[in-house]
């Protein structure tokens, strides 16, 4: 899932002479007495991939219409390579924005709505006719060019409106759930296909987002937004191991989160007393913590071990039986109930082929995982 | 929609009736689905429309066909009749159609009638696209008000309407004391019994049906299409006459046709408000019907009318729709 891509190597943001194609600085948009998007500020780079990640009513949309300019902030300033664009009409920023529901124009032809933005620029007539060839071609939609938006299917409406978007080279092109009417299978195969030609034409795409899986395919970089404010700036890999709090550990992939007090603080490791397991778990912590402050452990299913004999010399030992499992073909989740009573989620892949569950229901197990993969949360 | 309890009370009582008005021709309609209740359903509307349209739209046929019999009763020849040696006969007078076509009078009443309608037409499409647009993007709440109010002077005769313009259009009535008083002229304008206050007659007789079908049609209007016309670098005025404009056709078409079709065989109207020489089709009928009490010239008039005009309209309609048809396809 979180696949590191070739260009997310090269990173700008961690560059101090970089300039920023997009600066968004403390945004404030309010609906009536709500905070849509409540004091956001964020830099993203020439050729990002960038996503705005959340759940339904996050504001991650209301903060892409402020950038593609449909609404104008409360507060704040959005610029553009350095220029102010906040309160410049949708028509002259230098930005496309490719919509949720596509938004064709029923009444032209596939040509005619890719040619429509270049028209509004007058441009020559030739030169528009070869823009659009050459959008066609980029989507792979060459044949289809005479067809009306309902003489085509779902993934075909969308790669049009991807043309669309991308004929009058943006600066920057932003896109709402690009793929959020696409069914599953074909979804996944348009990930990639998107992320082929953002690399392909180079432009800085900007996504909004509520598919956690979708954003960490495709992105340089996430940031997750909850109830109007970005709560983590990170790339996929580190939002994953290095989650800056409960609500990211938890949005992001599975997680089971365990609370506790911490009582002993060491170096870079502290001991916590957790109530839910009755007994102490051993953790890493970056910064040191205070002895009796109240903390959630994070810990990743798959980075837990199973033993079916009692382990010993290990960080953590929780023992416990078989709840349930879940075969995934790939992989197979146990769910596991502790003697106190809590259950706990272990991720075990199929390397290889067996018919045969590796454990059994009401087995008694032991799980096991290094202090260094436990993440302690503030509470 | 919160609204205050003493206020809603009579939104609350028509909302119901017409809830419950829909829910029982839905239940009705159910009722009816089953196959044999399908022919009923279909037989409701063909029998009205047999009784009060195709069987008078024939017999204004036959009687255009007849000859006037003045002082009969009724004052035309019979179609059916027995010759002197008994045999049936038919008797077919075409003298009605052959005076059409030669007498100017009548040529002028169908280019008059033309005139007025289709000036009207424009001048309701003028009117009513902003009303309409306006309509269609208000709050729901406010939609259902604006209707109301677009219908509400039905509510009133058309004939109390066109006295009512009589009052406000004539030398020294309200607009003429208006724009004098406001010190905008110094002589009253002279509009009553002119051909303008003809056209502003119908056009605001027939507003509403214009209003409607284009309501109906820009409430259908996806307005995140305006929005990504705007991404793409089309300004306001670009976005109406690319996008919202073409989208509406269908709306401007059927509301012109609301519109266009009455208003050529409009009779009251021009009488009332406009010109001795403002000489129409639905005079023309008027006059050989009760002052020349000539049946069939009247049935004749009426019924070119409908050949040279309401029929081209419906084909080409009908063809647009198939068209329409043909490209979802």
């Amino acid at each position: 899932m979180a696949t590191a891509r070739p260009h997310a190597t090269v990173e700008p943001w961690q560059d101090p002479n970089a300039e920023p194609i997009l600066r968004i600085e403390g945004v404030t948009k309010t609906f009536g007495k709500v905070y849509a998007v409540d004091d956001v500020s964020l830099d993203i780079y020439r050729g990002e991939f960038f996503s705005l990640l959340g759940g339904s009513g996050c504001g991650k949309s209301t903060l892409l219409r402020v950038l593609g300019g449909f609404e104008i902030p409360d507060k704040g300033r959005v610029l553009i390579d350095g220029v102010d664009v906040t309160r410049v009409a949708p028509y002259e920023r230098p930005v496309n924005m490719m919509f949720q529901s596509y938004a064709l124009f029923p009444h032209m032809t596939v040509e005619q709505n890719i040619a429509f933005g270049l028209k509004q620029d007058g441009r020559a007539r030739s030169e528009i006719e070869d823009r659009v060839a050459a959008m066609l071609d980029l989507v792979r939609m060459g044949q289809l060019g005479r067809r009306r938006p309902d003489q085509l299917s779902g993934g075909q409406r969308q790669r049009v409106a991807l043309a669309r978007a991308l004929a009058r080279s943006p600066k920057i092109l932003l896109l709402d759930e690009p793929l959020g009417a696409l069914d599953k299978k074909l979804r996944e195969h348009t990930q990639f296909e998107l992320v082929n030609i953002q690399e392909k034409v180079g432009t800085t795409f900007i996504m909004v987002t509520h598919d956690q899986e979708e954003a960490m395919t495709m992105s340089s970089r996430i940031a997750v937004m909850d109830a109007g404010r970005i709560v983590q700036v990170s790339t996929p890999s580190a939002l994953y191991e290095y989650p800056a709090n409960r609500f990211v550990a938890e949005f992001i992939g599975a997680v089971n989160t365990i609370a506790g007090t911490v009582v002993d603080a060491g170096e870079d490791r502290v001991v916590v007393r957790a109530h839910e397991l009755g007994q102490d778990v051993v953790a890493r912590a970056p910064q040191p913590i205070p002895v009796g402050t109240d903390v959630s452990i994070a810990i990743r299913p798959e980075k837990i071990d199973v033993r079916e004999q009692p382990p010993s010399g290990e960080d953590n030992v929780v023992q416990g039986k078989v709840a349930d499992i879940a075969y995934l073909g790939d992989v197979s989740i146990y769910h596991v109930r502790t003697d106190s009573g809590h259950v706990l989620r272990v991720q075990e892949t199929h390397a290889a082929r067996t018919a045969d569950p590796h454990y059994q229901w009401g087995e008694t197990l032991w799980l096991v995982w290094n202090a260094a993969d436990a993440i302690v949360l503030a509470s | 929609m919160a609204r205050p309890a003493s206020h809603s009370s009579l939104w609350q009582l028509w909302h119901q009736v017409f809830t419950d008005l829909f829910r029982w021709i839905g239940v009705l309609g159910r009722e009816l689905s089953s196959s044999r209740g399908r022919w009923v359903v279909l037989a409701l509307p063909m029998l009205w429309l047999v009784a009060f349209f195709l069987v008078p739209f024939l017999l204004v046929l036959k009687i255009s066909f007849a000859s006037a019999v003045s002082g009969a009763q009724p004052p035309y020849s019979d179609m059916i009749g027995t010759a002197e040696d008994g045999a049936l006969t038919l008797r077919f007078a075409i003298a009605g159609y052959q005076l059409l076509l030669t007498d100017s009078l009548y040529v002028t009443a169908y280019v008059n009638s033309l005139v007025f309608a289709t000036v009207s037409t424009l001048g309701c499409l003028v009117l009513g696209y902003p009303i309409a647009y306006g309509i269609a993007r208000a709050s729901p709440a406010a939609r259902a008000v604006l209707l109301v109010l677009v219908i509400l002077p039905f509510w009133t005769s058309s004939l109390l309407r066109a006295y009512a313009l009589i009052g406000i259009l004539r030398t020294n009535g309200l607009l003429n004391q208006l724009l004098m008083g406001l010190g905008i002229t110094d002589a009253p304008l002279v509009i009553l019994h002119t051909d303008l206050a003809v056209y502003i007659g119908i056009t605001y007789n027939y507003l509403p049906f214009m209003i409607m079908p284009l309501t109906a049609n820009l409430m259908r209007l996806d307005f995140t299409l305006l929005e990504a016309a705007a991404d793409l670098g089309a300004r306001p005025l670009t976005s109406f006459l690319r996008i919202t404009l073409p989208l509406s056709v269908p709306g401007i078409v059927a509301g012109s046709l609301l519109v266009f079709i009455p208003a050529v065989g409009e009779f009251v109207i021009p009488d009332l408000l406009g010109g001795p020489d403002a000489l129409t089709i639905g005079r023309a009928i008027w006059t050989e019907f009760f002052s020349n009490r000539d049946w069939p010239m009247a049935s004749a008039v009426a019924i070119a009318m409908l050949a040279l005009i309401v029929v081209p309209m419906l084909v080409f309609e009908y063809v647009q729709d198939k068209r329409l048809e043909g490209d979802r396809r």
